[in-house]
């Protein structure tokens, strides 16, 4: 899809999310377009990850509307899953497999052939630096190599939307310079991107909008330049915190 | 969620938990037949030269069935509990699957697949060395094959029934200690359940490891027993109907 085409590629209308009496998600309403650099931001407990597992579809929704390629993830979650990427923010790559084997195991599940997965695999080993850990195990990988790699598995289907769940958390600047990179990168492809961080400098270099949630509803929302300049504040953590207040929240 | 299974998926996963397996198949093995090999040496030769002749075969022969059924029993409980719970709980494998077009439906049937795949193979293993060792009397132990994967299955099912239900590694210390382990010992794998009170006789008919331990016998000596068609019929509706359960209940407490 070119970027300039403005696709709705992802619509929620109301969107409510209940766990038992707790509501995680309270009415939301947004849409992401494609090609678009989506960021979600909030303090702890705010909805973002419940939301985006709505989105690809481990969480059913409770409420209100979510249209994705303009399929509903009730009827349609293989085929949407099928075009969607996600880093999840727990980092549940398998310890019980190698570096490669991971990607390898998730090509399967993706019905990628033997050359796709291996072209696939060297690429994306490639792109994130992991060349030489191919055949370690999980667990004598740094917490940045992890997330890399967590990234890595999400892109092994090409997918039209990435759905990246505090990729930066832990990581050095350094590391987390790289990861920038590598999302500027896969932004200009073309591939849509969803983002949740708590790090504000990483939303307002990344993200063309964002939102921001408070006790699960949307507060504000925005280009993150322009919403600096509208509430007069110094960048986008003094208005993080002039919305949502000081008070902890978990 | 209507959406019905793909066994394509469901063997995608079950490709999983093989991969990793065959990376310590060896210690898995190993594992799985220590304690089976332990009772037929301990009891089939030492308890053996005092009893010499149980239902008319000699105890050695009585009991090598049974260890066959028992060892499948506890492997695929041990599959489907410990290391099921290890993979949801704290690998969350089972949530990264499901971000895949693998449906959490097609997860948990992989899972139950491998569990009753892994304990085939330990079963496997034991039932050819107990061939070798000339323990078998009659080619209509092959018939024996269908019945040990029911049972494969149904206590893969199970364990996996018992998993939806854990909140903690304890729960499985109770399964195993009041549930399985009194089954091993009153399905008649050691000895025959008609010397037991005919209430607690009857009480055995329920337990499932009961059926397969007859049925097997018999087929090791030739004999269709007596029931062989209602314990068939029995342990089948049992499988499915937990299998669909454990279905059920793991797609409740992971999909919220
Ligand atoms: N499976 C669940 N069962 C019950 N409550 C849940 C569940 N998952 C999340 N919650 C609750 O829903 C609310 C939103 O959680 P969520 O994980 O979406 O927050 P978040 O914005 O991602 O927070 P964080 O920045 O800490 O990751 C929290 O109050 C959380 O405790
Ligand atoms: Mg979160």
């Amino acid at each position: 899809m070119s970027l300039t085409e403005k696709t709705k590629i992802i619509e929620a209308k109301n969107l409510v999310k209940k766990y038992g009496e707790l509501t995680a998600v309270d009415g939301i309403s947004f849409h992401v377009n494609a090609g678009e650099f989506f960021g979600f931001l909030g303090p702890n407990g705010a909805g973002k990850t419940t939301t985006m597992k709505m989105i690809y579809g481990f969480s059913p929704v409770s409420q209100g509307e979510l249209k994705i390629f303009g399929m509903s993830p009730q009827d349609d979650l293989r085929n949407i899953k099928r075009k969607i990427g996600v880093a999840p923010q727990d980092m549940s790559l398998d310890p019980d497999l190698t570096v490669i084997q991971n990607l390898q195991i998730f090509a399967r599940y993706f019905d990628l052939t033997k050359e796709q997965t291996e072209k696939k695999c060297e690429e994306l080993l490639n792109f994130f630096h992991l060349k030489e850990k191919a055949t370690q195990p999980i667990d004598h990988l740094s917490g940045g190599m992890k997330r890399r790699l967590l990234v890595a598995r999400a892109l092994i289907n090409d997918p039209e939307i990435l759905i990246l769940d505090e990729p930066t958390t832990g990581l050095d600047p350094q590391s987390r310079r790289v990861m920038w990179e590598r999302l500027d990168d896969l932004k200009k492809k073309g591939v849509t991107i969803l983002l949740t961080t708590h790090y504000m400098d990483e939303a307002e270099e990344l993200c063309d909008r964002i939102v921001v949630i408070d006790y699960g509803k949307i507060i504000e929302e925005g280009n993150p330049k322009q919403l600096i300049q509208k509430h007069g504040v110094k960048n986008l953590e003094d208005l993080f915190l002039k919305l949502t207040g000081k008070g902890l929240r978990d | 969620m209507t959406e019905s299974i793909s066994w394509k998926y469901a063997f995608k996963v079950w490709y999983r938990d093989f991969l990793v397996w065959t990376r310590y198949w060896w210690t898995s093995l190993f594992g799985a037949l220590g304690e089976p090999v332990l009772y037929f040496v301990g009891f089939g030769y030492g308890l053996g030269a005092l009893i010499k002749e149980v239902e008319g075969v000699p105890y050695l022969e009585f009991l090598a069935p049974a260890l066959i059924c028992s060892a499948i029993m506890h492997s695929a409980s041990f599959e489907t509990t410990y290391s099921s719970y290890t993979r949801m709980e704290i690998q969350k494998t089972f949530h990264s699957i499901a971000m895949t077009p693998v449906s959490v439906r097609e997860v948990v049937v992989g899972e139950i697949l491998w569990g009753a795949t892994k304990s085939l193979l330990s079963g496997g293993v034991m039932f050819a060395a107990i061939a070798i060792m000339g323990l078998v009397h009659s080619p209509m132990a092959l018939f024996a094959i269908p019945v040990l994967i029911i049972t494969a299955l149904l206590f893969s099912s199970l364990g996996m029934l018992m998993t939806s239900f854990a909140r903690d590694y304890d729960f499985f210390t109770y399964y195993i200690t009041l549930g399985l382990e009194p089954m091993f010992i009153f399905s008649g794998t050691f000895f025959p359940t008609h010397s037991l009170p005919p209430l607690v006789q009857r009480l055995t008919w329920l337990l499932p490891l009961s059926h397969p331990i007859s049925i097997t016998r018999g087929l090791f000596s030739g004999k269709i027993v007596e029931g062989f068609w209602i314990s068939l019929l029995w342990i089948s509706v049992l499988t499915i109907a937990i299998f669909r359960w454990s279905i059920r209940r793991m797609e409740n407490r992971l999909v919220v």
